[in-house]
């Protein structure tokens, strides 16, 4: 608890310290898109930018494409429901600069219901991770090649990954499974 | 169509052909090639579990592949949604089930970054021994299968030779041969057995000369060459833009070892090398993995060197009911696979809000379909098992 305590203030100590225009990442997308950026955050020497859902393809390509950022490798995309927040959906990119060997997150919140454009043009490897998003949290991704389930089946219902999806599945769930696939269920 | 070949078949016959010769002509004719859809997997013994490749063919090439995936899927984000951070140390071993110590490692460090612990040096060197052995014995066992798919069978018995003395190595300071969840947040369960140490010596003394004998088998081995010379081509922007990484990208010419671009634990403090070769192909990465075995037992030496010099604490101080604050960090680690990321949210209190695994095996295989493109259906055995997949690994 102590501890707890004690992180919780550091980080209050440290929030108003910050000043993110040390960052070139932070410089360059207010430089180019001065509205984009909503929120900047540092915690644990981890820059978070917080964009505006529009411009997040546009934000990747200033990114990947600007020699002095050269953020060239997609490492992950990660789909977060927060049910309690206005926008309940988030997305979180990590994207990595094998040259420069940093790394930043970014992040869009959606609305239920919203789309996110798909930064598959910029990155090809986002491929498959906006469908594991799709998947298990059921962000849906404009613009994707070929969005469709991965992990789970074709016919799956719901996405378990949200917070009021029960951890046991469903209920009833298996029965109604074992009905629809067991011709002889009902013998049992 | 079926007019068409009754026309040529009496003009044929009005000729004087032989039946026979008249048919054969016929067919000659009026054959049409068309894409082929084979399915492979999932209980194909080449794809090292349950990965399903849809593989369209012309021919005997490949025109098109579709990866189906999830038949391991076990749910472990959200069963570590339900668990404290202890807790969820055994879930990870599943992940990654041939370098547990590798898969545990990037998950301890990610919760000791949220919470801000410092880990005793001795336990960070423990760790390093234990994780690179988990290499040595992942890339054996990569390459025993991966020689046995495309034909060379001794191979195999010899890397289980050695991988068994691994694997009994685990057995001794852990317990567990495959599943070892020994490390712990702040440290690494209890220090390790006596004897262990010069155990481990005795390995190390052994094992290049035991690389030796799989070069006899395979460095210059003619069919061994062929079959993977040029094979299954990706270029470095490629496979960047595609998420390769690890030794699969370091066999297409990219310096990228998280190892020392972002050194953790104590890699900063070992003399190692980044093992990079450019030549693109199933070979390259062979060279790499076969590189980062020898140069993981030159790891394992000095940390045994400083392991055995001195003495101290395995555990930093944490509470039982442990709550890290609330924040978000992402941490990643050069597993025997490539990149393996922990993305942990926290809300402050004893179980994670949100655990997303980045796992290396996922994203090399996206760039499957692009490096057999235009291959021949043997090859692409060659290509999965370049790129080192465990399906544990892909579908979480």
């Amino acid at each position: 608890m102590a501890e707890e305590k004690k992180g919780q203030k550091e980080q209050q100590e440290q929030k108003p310290q910050v000043d993110f225009d040390k960052f070139p990442e932070v410089k360059k997308i207010k430089a180019k898109y001065p509205e984009a950026i909503e929120e900047l955050d540092y915690f644990r020497e981890q820059l978070t930018v917080r964009v505006k859902k529009d411009y997040i393809v546009k934000v990747a390509q200033l990114l990947k494409e600007d020699p002095e950022l050269a953020y060239d490798y997609l490492e992950d995309i990660a789909g977060v429901h927060y049910p309690k927040r206005e926008k309940p959906l988030e997305v979180v990119y990590h994207v990595y600069s094998v040259s420069r060997k940093t790394r930043v997150r970014l992040k869009v919140a959606l609305a239920e219901g919203e789309e996110v454009e798909s930064v598959c043009s910029v990155w090809p490897s986002a491929n498959w991770f906006e469908r594991e998003a799709y998947d298990m949290v059921g962000i849906v991704f404009s613009n994707h090649p070929d969005l469709r389930r991965i992990l789970l089946p074709e016919d799956w219902e719901g996405h378990p990954l949200r917070k009021d999806y029960p951890l046991e599945g469903p209920p009833g769930y298996r029965e109604k499974w074992l009905k629809e696939h067991l011709p002889y269920y009902n013998k049992l | 169509m079926a007019v068409k070949e009754e026309q040529q078949f009496k003009e044929l016959m009005a000729k004087g052909t032989s039946l026979g010769q008249v048919d054969e002509d016929i067919m000659r004719q009026n054959i049409r090639t068309q894409d082929l859809w084979v399915n492979m997997g999932p209980q194909h013994p080449s794809t090292h579990g349950v990965l399903r490749l849809i593989l369209a063919l012309q021919g005997e090439r490949i025109v098109d592949t579709e990866i189906v995936i999830g038949y391991l899927h076990r749910g472990t984000e959200k069963l570590a949604e339900a668990r404290t951070y202890h807790q969820i140390i055994p879930l990870t071993d599943r992940l990654d089930y041939l370098a547990s110590p590798a898969m545990n490692f990037g998950y301890v460090l990610a919760v000791e970054k949220l919470a801000g612990i410092e880990v005793p040096e001795r336990a960070e060197y423990i760790r390093v021994l234990m994780a690179e052995l988990a290499r040595i014995s992942s890339h054996l066992l990569w390459l025993a299968t991966h020689a046995l798919d495309i034909g060379a069978m001794t191979v195999f018995l010899y890397c289980f030779r050695e991988r068994e003395m691994v694997l009994d190595l685990f057995e001794m300071a852990t317990g567990g041969r495959l599943t070892t969840s020994y490390y712990r947040i702040g440290g690494v369960a209890h220090d390790l057995p006596e004897g262990f140490l010069d155990k481990v010596k005795e390995f190390c003394e052994i094992f290049p000369k035991r690389v030796q004998d799989y070069d006899d088998l395979l460095y210059s081995n003619r069919i061994w060459l062929s079959r993977t010379v040029n094979v299954a081509k990706i270029s470095a922007e490629k496979g960047l833009a595609l998420g390769l990484s690890g030794p699969s990208i370091r066999g297409s010419g990219v310096n990228w070892d998280l190892r020392r671009a972002n050194p953790y634990s104590v890699y900063d403090k070992l003399d190692f090398e980044v093992a990079v070769f450019d030549g693109c192909d199933v070979y390259a990465r062979y060279l790499v993995r076969r590189k980062e075995m020898l140069e993981s037992c030159k790891i394992v030496k000095q940390c045994v060197e400083y392991l055995e010099k001195t003495e101290g604490p395995v555990m930093a101080k944490v509470p039982k009911v442990f709550k890290p604050p609330a924040g978000e960090v992402y941490f990643a680690t050069e597993a025997p696979k490539g990149e393996l990321g922990y993305y942990i949210v926290s809300d402050g209190s004893n179980k994670p809000y949100r655990l997303k695994i980045r796992t290396p095996s996922f994203a090399n295989l996206i760039a499957l379909p692009e490096m057999v493109k235009g291959q021949m259906v043997a090859d692409v055995i060659a290509a999965i098992g370049s790129i080192d997949v465990v399906l544990g690994e892909v579908d979480r």
